[in-house]
Parts: structure tokens; C-alpha cells; sequence
């Protein structure tokens, strides 16, 4: 099993000249993002949402259980991202994830922390020169809505803050409005905002909010509009719009990183966010995962889970398998328990 | 001196045309009461219901893919071009069954408003057949029934014009093609109904009418596997005809099968002054459901 | 309970074993017939039915002999005389809402006895076919008071014919149990169904839930055994009516053996369905509904869309994408519940497939499978794919029942339906587009009675399921499945 959060050092590649190879066109226009996007094939909505379901009753062995729980915890961004964040909230949950359980040293930590930029630095101090990364949410989050200077500007301040990865979201919208190349480009800049200017740049994960999408031939199309754009992971959602992170949504941007890969040979990232909050939800995605795009996936380099609650409920499983006993939340150490438990 | 008359020669319609038989034969027509002549009428052959198969088989898809309007006003023209030659169709009734001339007259009626009963059902059938169904899931799904293909028609032996017309309408109202065979001894009436046919707006091979002997035709029906459907009504009272026998050839290509009326193997022919069922339409008629997902 | 082997690793996920317990079945060793409302023995020789998966002897059966189907026809026509016809419609739709819950309440056991004799994936047998029989059973249940109201022939007072007699196949035995017994009984007739030689089991537990049930004694008569005893309820004078579900061959021979009579019957028999493809279908539902066409049950599906007609400019497309996704599927121990492909039903079912495919090959066409490993005991076939096939090779023309299926191209909206028609059989076909209009057109153009757009092997029992041609004739399901349980007025 792989934990390793290695980042690409591949520099900021030119997304319009990829574009334009791509497309086959000598000027990328908002008309042929439009014909390539709307050529892409339909999906089905109940034929999709069977599939999911489908993928949702399978059965996993316990000793396979035992690794896709460690999986899935390793593929954690643990997030906060509250208004009433503090630094010492994100302090917190850093030491939460360098330690998840204190009971059992051997548990593996989440892929990085996701906090707001103006907390990127507290996290980078909080967490050392552990693997631990931190992702910032940038570009006027989660709304999205404000000029681009002001969305560079964010990007920036969290890349110079030294956030590793980037969470951006697209202009909605735009989208909707069929503006593509308005949306493509602001990627694509934001992209080169990711930069660092030491040959390396933070990842960028573009969030899609697909819960105001609505529907999964608009999911499709703004998968494969981000990927060209250049993001380097496609995320669902900002957990701040119901629906977030669905199976049948997390399905379709798996089906489009694969046959991504099919066409440009490139690898590109999942992030499902929001709403999975259970060790037996987590592990359906994996599932997912494995039948859709296929093994090569099942690292936190390419899927990951935006979460909160998700790591404590998977704690409590790593534990009832450890000890043979059900656990409580009393025996799950955490700076900000939750009321659910 | 008294004039020389035209005598009229009487010949199969096949395809929209008046051909004669291919044999050549032909057979002496009397009339029912009196035994006097009448005509000499084609003798139809296995050849000529083969090609009246493939005429009929040729006009299905073009006669079903009309719309349910269209088939229900031509059929309506029907009723009212044998209404303008009701004369000749009563005479030749009386001349046929041996009937009354007031009996005659209300047998002509009563085939003349079957054609417009049946009419009026060309866009109404499916509708009351078929429909939405309710599954239990996101689709769609829908009912609706089609016409069944090339029905071979064995006419009745006795009701020489309103039996024919009760066997034939109910078929071709829902887009089926029609082999008919007629009545052995009384086809003088058909063949005047191909005229009719023939100058309304019936499309050529819609209909096809072989005069001669169910006994001698009717097996090849029976087997023939372009055929879909075949109606025996005309099973009972034809000489030498043995409807088990064609209900048992007709499974080689599993045709659907109207029995003759009847109980055990007795065949009779029903009354058919009784006002019809759906019964007939719906013998030849196929089931044809849609499924489709419903979502964003 | 099997031997197996680690199925194609995908991942390092271990799926499963999760198998599906078998403690829920309590197996006897032998069983008899079911004959007003008690088990009998039968006269003939009793017969081993067992499991296609491990060829474990699951049970012994009774052979039902002319005597045996006799003693049951009558005991279905007292049954008729003096109860079931004399019964009000309420009532006997209240038998049978009884029978449902049962059905429901039981499903586990039947789910896994379904498997066990079957050979079907347990989360097929689970999820599909004893949820269905026994939404069968609810559905009819509600006609029995209002048939009236349901446009039969007879209208305002419908009546049933009598004595059914039913025989049913091995693919979907509960299924096809509830098909036919639901509706006879809901318009009033009294049945004598013979299930399967291969997988009479569920039959003869459904016989336990008439008894737990009270159904009156005479009204369900289950008689087991091979062709003779089927031969001898369609030859049987007392019988009025037919329903069987099968091959085309033997709905060939009933329709022969009852020309002549009054006996009615529905057929609903063989199919060669093609599930045509265009370039702008939703490609990814697509593979799965060709991989559902064809694997569901092993292809031991008459409606199977055993023939895939793919527009030619996304034919390879296509084949790439459906070889990748058979990669994915798991082959093996049908009571684990991560199992996508059970056994083949029977020896004599897995020469039949291996024959035809075998003359695929010998033909020219090219052969593919997924690869993946089988276990040493049982029944198996891989899921095999044929590509470069043609309307002239046998495995184009004749129905397999496996998991095979044939890739085979078009190029416009006219070939395809001239391939799909281009067979005696018309029972099911598929269409993916997303072109609205086109749909619609191809639906009309094909014949087949059920036409299945951008899904495939739906069932409900709200819709009538039959074939044109010599897929059979007459509908189960819905307001139409009534029609053929009451007489008409020819």
C-alpha cells in the first residue's frame, strides 16, 4: 500500500496549447469547448445511479477490510473550514491528523489538512516537515464569486504560504451559462498561480460543485473541461451545497479520469467532499475506485476523501477490528467532538 | 331483336389487380335457390395464394404505417362505394344465399355499416388495449398494440358478403395485410367487394381475394411461413376441410390461430347479424411494450 | 462449500467469499408431488435434481407418471367445482396477498434455495427474481375483485377456463412459478403446474407456503419430472388451458398437440434479441446494459440481448470498453454474494454452449473471453464475446441461453432494424440513443414485444412481457396477463 504524497514536480504546463492540440483547432474559442464538450457522450441517469448502487452491495473480506480502512484514512484531506475557525482550532486538527488514534501508534495519517488561506501558515508550522500536506481552498471560496485578480490573489497568498495543494472552485455560473472558455481560462490561470517559481508548483484540485451542477452530462463535461484545463485533481464539492459527494456524481468523474488517461496518457485525481461520513460509505467508494478507474487510483496521490467526520467513524472501525470489541467516541481522542457521537 | 349482352369474367384480385388464376381454371357458380347459372368464377391455386402472400407482405409495413386517421377513412370509403353499388350487391346476395329481397336489402346494410363500425375503431382500439403502465421503478413504460402481419382469412362458406366483410374488416382496420379465401360455392359477392375495394382508396395488396376451394388453398396457407396469422372461420361447412389439420400446420411457424366458432371439434359458422366484439380485431393484433429510464 | 479460486485481481481488494448462508434452507431428502393440498409419492422413478455449482445431490424427486398427472387435473378440477369458482373474487385475492406476504417473509430461504438449485448468482435470486414473484402475487392479488373493470373478454363478467396447465423452465423457476400461477388463480382457474426437471426445488417449497398459506386443497397441484410429464398435462382432456414458457421447439410440438382441440394456450418462448447501439448512445450506461443484456443470469434469459448490433463508427469503441468491463466480472460461488456470474444450469445446457460456440469459432467468427479462472467442480462457462459475426453464422441465428454474446455492426437507422428483424423470433430488443425521435421510430420498426431504450432486462408485473413471431404469443403481465385465464367469445 502506498502512503506517499509525493508531489508531481512537473511545472505549469501551457493548458491552452494542450487545448488546441486536443481539440484539433488553431484557436481555442468558447464555440469549439462547446462542440468538443457537448460531443462527449450522455449519460444516462438511472442506468448511471444503478451502477452505483450496484457497486454499493459488495462485500469485502476482512483482512481486505482492514487495508481499505488504513486506505481510506491516508486518503483523508481533514478538513475545517468555518468562519469561526481559529488557530488553535487548526492547530487541533493537525495534531489530530499527525496522531489520529493515541491509542495505537501504528494508525496511518490523513493525506493533508484543509483549512482557509489565512490559516495555510498556522498548519504548515502545526504539522513540521511531517508527510502531512496542507491544502488550502482558494479563489474566493466557496462561492467562487469575485474578480479573478482577487481569485489569483488568494491562490498565491495560500501557495506562498506554503499550502501543497490548492482547492479551487470553477464559476458555476459561467458553466451554466455555457461560458467554457471563461471557466477553462480562469483554471488555467490559476494553474500558473499554483506555481512557485522554484520549478515545483502546489497541486491544484478544481471543485466542480456538483451539487448545483445538477445534472451528470454537466458533471461529465466540467470534469473533462478541468482536466484540460489543466487541474490536477477534480473534486466534487465545497460541503457547503447539498448534494455533495454522491456515489453515481463520484462515479462519472471516475469514468471521466480514466478514459482521460485513455486519451492523454495522464493521470488525474478524485476528490470526492461532503456528506461521506461513514467507514461502509468510504469503503463503497473504494470499491468504486477499483471497478471504475482501477488500482492504480487507490493511493491518496489520486483519490482522496474531503472529510471531517469520516476519520473518527473509521477510527472506530480500525479499532472494533484491532480489539474485536465495538468502540465508542469516548475512545476516540478529538480536539472538537462532535455532539452526533 | 334482343341485344347480345357482355358477360362479365370473373377474376382473382391479387395485389390491386384482376388476374386469372394462374392454373387456368375456372368453375361453374350456381345460384342458391334455383340451381340456375350464374358465372363462371376463377378456380384460385397454391400459386395464386403464394402470390397473394407476396403481394399482401409487399403492402403491410406501407398499410400499418399509415396513420390510425387515414385507415379508419378508408374504410369508411369502403361502406360508402359499396352503398353506391347496392343493387348489384343485393342482387347478387339473393342470387348467393337465397334470400328474400327485403332479407337481402338488410344483409347489404348490415356489411355496409359494418365497415363503418369497424372504421371508427381504427384510432380508438389502441387506446382502450393499451397504455401506461406503472412499474414499480424510473421509467416509462407503455402498451400499445400493433397488427400482427399477413393474416390468411378463410371466409365463410355461408354469409357470402356480411360474413366476408366481418372476417376482413376487423383484420385489415389495424394495419394487417389479408389473404382471403372465399366462399366455395357463393363467391360472386366477393369478387364484387374487390371492385369496391379496388375503386376506393383500399391500397392495392391490402386485400387479396382467391375464389376457389379452402379445401384445395387453404393448406398452403396453413404452412406458409411468411404468413403470421390465420382466421378458420371459414373452416365450417367447406368441403373437405379439416381445421385441426391447418391448426396443426400453422404451428410450424407458430401463427397465431382463430378457430372457427364451435365447441369440440364441431366448426359452425356464427351468426353474424349479432353486433361484433372486439374479439376479431383483437385475434390479430401483437402487444408492444416500451420501456425508457426516466432522469435529468 | 466450493472450491475456489482468486477470480482476476483487480485491486488488492479480496472481495468476499461472503457467502450467503445455507442454514436458512431446510432440504429434505426426497420429495413427492403436490396433489390436493399434500405430498405424494409419484409413480415414477424418482429423480436427483442437484447443484449446477458443485453437482451435489441437493434432493431426490418424484417422477409424475400419466396416473400422477391425472389424479392431479382431477383434484384441480374438484377444486374448481367446488371451491375456487364458487369462491368471491375478494376472497380469492386475499389467498393470494396471503401467498405474497409469505413469499416476502420467507424470501431468504427461497433466495438461497433458488441458488443452490439454479445456479444463479444469489444477488440475482435475492434481489430480483423472489422479489418479483412475490410483487407478482401482490399485483394479481388486487386484480381478482376487479377484473371487471379490466376490459376482458366477457366484460362485466369474465370467466375463467377451469383446469390450467402450466410448465415452466429452469431459468427463472420462482419467477416463472409466480408468472404463471398468480394470474390463473387471480381470474379463478385452478393450475397444474409442472416445474423444471433441473430445478423443481423452489416449486415444491412454494407448495409448503399453499399449505401455510390454507389455500384450499386442489387449487395449486405442483407435479414434477421431465418432457413425459409435461407431455402428458398438455395431452390431458381435463385440461383447459395451456401456459408454458420454454423453448420454441417444444411450444411448437404444444401447439400441434392441441390443433383441433378448445384448449387455449400461451407461449412465451425462445428470443435472439439484438441490442443495437448508435454512436451517440450514453456509452458507459450502454456497457452496462449489453453486459446486463447478456450475462444476467448467465444469458439464461429468453429475452437475452444476445446480439449486439453496434453503429460501425464506435463499434471498436465499444468492444474496448465491454472487454474492459467483463474484466470486472466475477465468475464463481453463486451463494457469494459479490458474484456476477453463476453456473451454467446444466451439463447438457453447458454442451449445448459449448457446440454453438465452438461452431462460431469453426465459422470464422473471433472469440473472446474474459479469462478468469473457474471452479474445478460444477458447471461454467466464461463470459465470451464473438466479434466479426454476421447475420449467416449460427451463433447470429440460433438462441444460445449462455453467457455468450455476438458483436455484429450496422451503419444506419434502416440496417439495423433489417438485422434486428432479420430473425423468426421477436421477443425483445434493445436501443441505445440519446436521440429522442430515433427511439421512437426504431421502437415502432422493431418486432418485438418488448423493446427495452437505453435499459434492458427490466421486469414488472404491471407490464405485459411476450414475444411476435415465433417467440410465442399471448402476454404475461399486467392488465394483459389476465387476458389469456378468461375464455373469449371464439
Amino acid at each position: 500500500m502506498s502512503t506517499t504524497t509525493e508531489t508531481p514536480s512537473r511545472t505549469a504546463i501551457d493548458a491552452t496549447a494542450r487545448a488546441r492540440d486536443l481539440l484539433g483547432v488553431s484557436r481555442l474559442t468558447n464555440q469549439a469547448l462547446t462542440t468538443w464538450l457537448h460531443g462527449l457522450p450522455g449519460v444516462d441517469q438511472v442506468g448511471c445511479e444503478a451502477r452505483a448502487a450496484g457497486l454499493g452491495t459488495r462485500s469485502i473480506k476482512t483482512t481486505s477490510k482492514q487495508w481499505a480502512i488504513d486506505l481510506a484514512i491516508s486518503m483523508i484531506d481533514l478538513t475545517t473550514l468555518e468562519g469561526a475557525d481559529t488557530h488553535g482550532r487548526v492547530r487541533g486538527l493537525a495534531a489530530k491528523a499527525l496522531v489520529p488514534d493515541p491509542s495505537d501508534l501504528s494508525t496511518p495519517r490523513p493525506a493533508a489538512v484543509c483549512v482557509y488561506g489565512d490559516m495555510v501558515a498556522t498548519a504548515k508550522q502545526a504539522l513540521g516537515d511531517s508527510d502531512v500536506k496542507v491544502a488550502a481552498v482558494a479563489t474566493a471560496f466557496p462561492s467562487g464569486r469575485a474578480s479573478m485578480a482577487i481569485k489569483l490573489a488568494d491562490t498565491k497568498d495560500a501557495v506562498k504560504a506554503g499550502a501543497d495543494e490548492i482547492d479551487m472552485v470553477i464559476d458555476r455560473g459561467a458553466f451554466l451559462s455555457g461560458d467554457y472558455l471563461t471557466v477553462f481560462n480562469q483554471i488555467a490561470e490559476v494553474t500558473k498561480a499554483c506555481d512557485r517559481g522554484d520549478g515545483t508548483r502546489a497541486r491544484l484540485k478544481v471543485i466542480m460543485e456538483t451539487g448545483e451542477l445538477v445534472t451528470y452530462d454537466n458533471v461529465r463535461r466540467a470534469s473533462w473541461l478541468s482536466m484540460l484545463a489543466g487541474g490536477d485533481f477534480i473534486k466534487t464539492s465545497t460541503g457547503k451545497i447539498q448534494p455533495a459527494a454522491t456515489l453515481p456524481v463520484t462515479l462519472i468523474m471516475l469514468e471521466a479520469v480514466r478514459d482521460w488517461r485513455d486519451l492523454t496518457g495522464e493521470m488525474v485525481g478524485v476528490k470526492p467532499a461532503g456528506g461521506i461520513k461513514t467507514s461502509k460509505d468510504a469503503i463503497k467508494f473504494l470499491v468504486t475506485v477499483s471497478e471504475i478507474a482501477g488500482e492504480d487510483w487507490l493511493t491518496n496521490q489520486w483519490f482522496r476523501f474531503g472529510a471531517s467526520s469520516l476519520l473518527n467513524d473509521l477510527l472506530l472501525q480500525r479499532q472494533r477490528m484491532t480489539t474485536g470489541a465495538y468502540s465508542g467516541a469516548n475512545y476516540i481522542a478529538d480536539d472538537s467532538p462532535s455532539t452526533a457521537y | 331483336m334482343a341485344r347480345v349482352d357482355v358477360k362479365k369474367t370473373y377474376k382473382l384480385y391479387i395485389g390491386g389487380k384482376f388476374p386469372r388464376s394462374e392454373s387456368g381454371r375456372s368453375y361453374e357458380v350456381y345460384a342458391a335457390k334455383k340451381g340456375t347459372f350464374l358465372a363462371n368464377a376463377a378456380q384460385g391455386s397454391r400459386k395464386d395464394a403464394r402470390d397473394a402472400v407476396t403481394a399482401a407482405r409487399a403492402a403491410q409495413p406501407g398499410w400499418a404505417s399509415a396513420t390510425a386517421y387515414n385507415r379508419g377513412q378508408v374504410l369508411y370509403r369502403v361502406a360508402e362505394v359499396m352503398e353506391s353499388r347496392r343493387p348489384q350487391l343485393v342482387q347478387e346476395v339473393r342470387d348467393a344465399e337465397g334470400l328474400s329481397p327485403a332479407a337481402a336489402e338488410s344483409v347489404v346494410s348490415q356489411a355496409i355499416d359494418r365497415w363503418v363500425w369497424y372504421a371508427g375503431w381504427s384510432d380508438k382500439y389502441v387506446q382502450i388495449l393499451g397504455g401506461l403502465n406503472p412499474v414499480a421503478g424510473p421509467y416509462f413504460n407503455i402498451s400499445a398494440s400493433e397488427p400482427t402481419g399477413v393474416v390468411a382469412v378463410l371466409a365463410p362458406q355461408e354469409s357470402s358478403l356480411l360474413g366476408l366483410v366481418s372476417v376482413i374488416a376487423p383484420a385489415i382496420v389495424s394495419g394487417n395485410t389479408v389473404v382471403v379465401v372465399t366462399s366455395a360455392d357463393r363467391p360472386l359477392p366477393a369478387i364484387t367487394l374487390s371492385e369496391c375495394l379496388a375503386t376506393s382508396d383500399v391500397p392495392g395488396g391490402v386485400v387479396n381475394i382467391i375464389t376457389g376451394k379452402a379445401a384445395e388453398i387453404a393448406p398452403w396457407l396453413s404452412s406458409h411461413r411468411d404468413v403470421n396469422a390465420i382466421d378458420l372461420a371459414g373452416a365450417a361447412g367447406a368441403e373437405g376441410v379439416d381445421w385441426a389439420k391447418l391448426e396443426e400446420a400453422s404451428a410450424d411457424n407458430l401463427k397465431r390461430v382463430l378457430r372457427p366458432a364451435g365447441t369440440g371439434s364441431d366448426a359452425v359458422e356464427p351468426d353474424w347479424t349479432q353486433t361484433p366484439d372486439l374479439s376479431r380485431l383483437t385475434a390479430f393484433l401483437e402487444t408492444k411494450t416500451v420501456w425508457h429510464p426516466k432522469g435529468r | 462449500m466450493l472450491p475456489r479460486k482468486a477470480p482476476i485481481q483487480m485491486s488488492p481488494f479480496e472481495y468476499a467469499p461472503a457467502p450467503e448462508s445455507r442454514a436458512v434452507v431446510d432440504l429434505q431428502s426426497s420429495y413427492g408431488l403436490f396433489i390436493n393440498g399434500e405430498f405424494v409419492d409419484g409413480g415414477g422413478n424418482a429423480f436427483k435434481s442437484i447443484s449446477p455449482a458443485t453437482e451435489e445431490v441437493l434432493a431426490e424427486v418424484s417422477e409424475a407418471t400419466d396416473a400422477d398427472v391425472d389424479a392431479a387435473v382431477k383434484a384441480a378440477r374438484t377444486a374448481y367445482t367446488r371451491v375456487w369458482s364458487k369462491m368471491s373474487g375478494a376472497d380469492r385475492g386475499k389467498y393470494l396477498y396471503r401467498i405474497a406476504r409469505i413469499l416476502q417473509e420467507r424470501a431468504r430461504e427461497f433466495a438461497v434455495l433458488e441458488t443452490l438449485d439454479n445456479g444463479k448468482p444469489i444477488k440475482e435470486s435475492r434481489d430480483v427474481d423472489i422479489p418479483l414473484a412475490a410483487a407478482h402475487f401482490f399485483y394479481n392479488a388486487g386484480w381478482a375483485d376487479k377484473l371487471e373493470f379490466a376490459s376482458l373478454p366477457g366484460g362485466a363478467n369474465p370467466q375463467p377456463h377451469g383446469v390450467v396447465g402450466q410448465v415452466i423452465p429452469w431459468n427463472f423457476p420462482m419467477l416463472m412459478l409466480a408468472w404463471k400461477i398468480a394470474p390463473a388463480l387471480a381470474t379463478g382457474n385452478t393450475v397444474v403446474l409442472k416445474p423444471a426437471e433441473t430445478t423443481p426445488l423452489t416449486a415444491l417449497l412454494f407448495a409448503e407456503v399453499c399449505q401455510q398459506a390454507d389455500l384450499p386443497p386442489g387449487v395449486v397441484n405442483i407435479v414434477t419430472g421431465a418432457g413425459p410429464t409435461g407431455q402428458a398435462i398438455v395431452d390431458h382432456p381435463g385440461i383447459d388451458k395451456l401456459a408454458f414458457t420454454g423453448s420454441t421447439g417444444v411450444g411448437k410440438m404444444i401447439a400441434r398437440a392441441i390443433a383441433g382441440t378448445r384448449k387455449k394456450a400461451t407461449l412465451e418462448l425462445g428470443g435472439k434479441a439484438a441490442n443495437i447501439v448508435f454512436d451517440d448512445a450514453p456509452i458507459d450506461q450502454a456497457v452496462e446494459g449489453i453486459v446486463n443484456g447478456i450475462f444476467f443470469n448467465q444469458g439464461h434469459v429468453c429475452c437475452a440481448g444476445s446480439r449486439l448490433l453496434v453503429q460501425e463508427s464506435i463499434a471498436e469503441e465499444v468492444e474496448r470498453r465491454l472487454k474492459r468491463r467483463l474484466g470486472t466480472l466475477r465468475v464463481g460461488d453463486p451463494l457469494d454474494k459479490n458474484t456476477d456470474v453463476g453456473a451454467i444450469n446444466s451439463k447438457a445446457q453447458l454442451d449445448r454452449i459449448i457446440a454453438l460456440t465452438d461452431a462460431g469459432e469453426s465459422e470464422g467468427a473471433e472469440r473472446w473471453d474474459n479469462g478468469c479462472a473457474l471452479p474445478d467442480k460444477g458447471f461454467w462457462f466464461r463470459p465470451t464475446v464473438f466479434t466479426g459475426v454476421t447475420q449467416t453464422h449460427r451463433i447470429a441465428q440460433e438462441e444460445i441461453f449462455g453467457p455468450v454474446l455476438s458483436v455484429l455492426t450496422f451503419r444506419t437507422p434502416q440496417e439495423a432494424v433489417a438485422k434486428a428483424n432479420n430473425t423468426p423470433y421477436g421477443l425483445s430488443a434493445g436501443i441505445w440513443t440519446e436521440k429522442g425521435s430515433r427511439i421512437l421510430w426504431m421502437a415502432d420498426q422493431l418486432k418485438a414485444g418488448v423493446v427495452w431504450a437505453n435499459t434492458f432486462n427490466q421486469f414488472d408485473p404491471t407490464s405485459p412481457f411476450g414475444g411476435y413471431k415465433e417467440s410465442g404469443y399471448g402476454r404475461e403481465g399486467g392488465r394483459h396477463g389476465l387476458e389469456p385465464y378468461v375464455k373469449g367469445t371464439h
